[in-house]
């Protein structure tokens, strides 16, 4: 009798089967109801930007928005250049480029920060990498940190002229956006 | 006590007739009136019914508030100066919302501070205190999202830096954290479709909360009341009624605390925020010093002591991962409290070592909030850091060394015999224990 009852039998099949099934259902009902909160249509159809950089002067700098998300384009002087490729890229606490232009992982050069030919141009997403703050730098008179670069007052971390993580609790390089060069002056990013 | 068998007896046919069809009455009777309560309870248990109040009126302005509430980007702001300026006593509703958050927050520490001193977690009531801290957290996040919807500055920024936490993850899954934090935005930085979900999760949390405060009642009226002594009830004479004894005294105690209430949201209604929300939000702008509401500062220090160094120890790039785990942790492991704590005395009354921690802790405490407070940088850092270590130390070493080598003092051998030693050692005071007696 009771080694019986062990035995799983026809019935033991169809409460399983019955059970997963309700499981199923339960998942499907489920995903719409979280997926409703992810980026929608609208959000999604910003998803590039051009702009003309024939206004910017050598050392000045411009922010523009890329899906909510400002964008610091800098047009670099010879010394921020220099001082961004004079760099032992293995002694920074982030060595990736963290370019989405590029696959792989490349190192964190100044070369694969930038597009070839127009090294002057820096191009990154404005938001601090640590808890996402906007880093002073691009005014004329901001304190842009002791290498340069960009300072974010959040909680002090300080960017070099390359916009790579020198210093303070940020984990990565602020991030390139992928973009290319339409014209000698005119960038589309996205 | 709890689970003792009713003693209600309706008195009118009406209520014979309702009895026998929804007993509503004498569970309202059982709980909240015929309840036996410890007879030594102090002025620090009337902050569960303060709570209660808390609670209530936070859900009866926050509904009004919503009725005059625009939650997008383009109007939000305006709203709140409209709701401030035009609705009728709107300027008195919105103050009372907002000093009401932080006043419940007041509350809710007080009650949490003296749970931990009286050891009202341990032993039966370690239930009760989860649910306890699970509505902290419930709190928390209700409270986040409502510092969103006036869309200023610093509702802005906050809400960048604390769903930014979430992509820590990104240290853990490549892609993970950048994939929570889009879904929780809506987006790819925090627009105007985060502040609608803000809006709608602020309305519900709440109810949730009223839930979960249900379930801590039911689980406190299981086990009954803790004490100043924490002795368990004995005898009958142990205890008075809830109603009017327990209820009269919480009512004294909700007027008090209705004072200070007032005179916040009447006298200075932004003394405990922060100017920078009266900025509408700027996503280019980030304000120069971001400052959570006082309530989440011990939590916010926690967080940012994890620089790219912990006190010597380099982090690197998982610093950003350690603080947003150690500040989880700061809560979570609060509810662990009953199984970290080896001592078998409840009260801290009767522990000559645990109660100079105690104090040290509410010490630690305090220290982060003001730390907090302050900017990231300098000796404020390695201060933060330290009291980090303090406050894990509390619950990881004292909690559970102390039980180990601590000799208590002797305890009275019930709530009775230490309530009356305080009056001379003999006999009942006069008119004191009226209803006991009559047990």
């Amino acid at each position: 009798m009771t080694t019986e009852a062990l035995e799983p039998n026809r019935r033991d099949f169809l409460v399983v089967a019955g059970n997963a099934f309700a499981a199923v259902g339960a998942a499907s009902l489920l995903w719409p109801f979280i997926q409703q909160m992810n980026p929608d249509a609208s959000t999604k159809a910003l998803s590039s930007v051009e702009i003309d950089l024939s206004p910017v002067k050598e050392g000045q700098a411009i922010t523009a928005m890329w899906r909510g998300k400002p964008i610091f384009i800098r047009n670099r002087t010879k010394a921020e250049i220099e001082s961004a490729v004079d760099v032992d890229v293995k002694k920074l606490p982030d060595d990736n480029a963290r370019n989405e232009g590029l696959t792989g992982d490349p190192p964190a050069t100044d070369a694969n920060r930038t597009v070839k030919g127009h090294e002057n141009w820096i191009v990154l997403i404005g938001i601090c990498t640590h808890l996402g703050c906007i880093p002073k730098g691009q005014a004329m008179g901001d304190e842009r940190g002791e290498y340069g670069g960009w300072f974010c007052p959040c909680h002090g971390s300080t960017y070099d002229t390359s916009g790579r993580i020198r210093k303070g609790p940020a984990p990565r390089n602020l991030e390139v956006p992928p973009y290319a060069f339409e014209t000698n002056t005119k960038i589309k990013i996205g | 006590m709890g689970g003792s068998t009713s003693r209600y007896v309706p008195t009118s046919r009406w209520g014979k007739w309702f009895d026998e069809r929804l007993p509503i009455a004498r569970m309202v009777n059982d709980s909240f009136v015929d309840y036996p309560t410890p007879r030594n309870l102090n002025y620090l248990w009337t902050f569960g019914g303060i709570l209660t109040v808390c609670l209530l009126a936070q859900i009866a302005t926050g509904v009004v508030l919503a009725m005059h509430y625009q939650p997008s980007d383009v109007a939000a702001f305006n709203s709140i100066e409209h709701i401030r300026r035009d609705v009728n006593y709107g300027w008195m509703l919105r103050n009372l919302h907002s000093v009401g958050a932080s006043m419940f927050f007041l509350a809710v520490f007080i009650h949490i501070f003296r749970g931990f001193y009286y050891g009202s977690y341990k032993a039966p009531r370690e239930v009760l205190w989860i649910l306890g801290v699970i509505i902290m957290l419930l709190m928390m996040a209700t409270a986040f999202m409502g510092y969103t919807l006036p869309w200023g500055q610093m509702s802005f920024w906050g809400v960048t830096v604390i769903t930014n936490l979430f992509s820590a993850l990104d240290t853990i899954y490549n892609g993970l954290g950048t994939a929570v934090v889009e879904w929780l935005w809506g987006g790819y930085a925090v627009s105007g479709v985060t502040l609608n979900r803000f809006f709608a999760l602020h309305y519900l949390l709440p109810f949730v909360l009223t839930g979960v405060v249900g379930l801590h009642i039911w689980a406190l009226h299981v086990v009954g009341q803790n004490n100043p002594t924490g002795l368990d009830i004995k005898q009958p004479s142990d205890t008075v009624p809830m109603h009017p004894y327990a209820t009269a005294k919480d009512s004294v105690g909700i007027f008090a605390f209705l004072i200070i209430f007032a005179w916040f949201a009447f006298f200075v209604p932004d003394y405990l925020g922060h100017a920078d929300n009266y900025v509408e939000a700027n996503p280019l702008v980030t304000p120069p010093h971001i400052v959570p509401e006082w309530y989440f500062l011990p939590f916010y220090a926690i967080l940012r002591a994890f620089t790219s160094s912990f006190l010597g120890i380099p982090l690197g790039q998982y610093a950003k991962l350690c603080g947003v785990i150690a500040m989880f942790s700061a809560v979570i492991i609060i509810a662990f409290a009953p199984w970290l704590d080896t001592s078998r005395v409840r009260s801290a009354k009767y522990r000559p070592i645990f109660k100079w921690f105690f104090w040290f802790f509410v010490f630690t405490c305090v220290a982060l909030g003001y730390l907090g407070s302050k900017p990231a940088e300098g000796i404020y850092v390695t201060a933060a850091q330290i009291f980090t270590v303090c406050y894990f130390l509390f619950f990881l070493v004292v909690m559970p060394v102390v039980g180990l080598i601590e000799t208590p003092k002797r305890l009275p051998r019930s709530i009775t015999e230490d309530v009356l030693s305080k009056g001379g050692g003999s006999g009942l005071p006069t008119g004191a224990t009226a209803a006991p007696e009559a047990r």
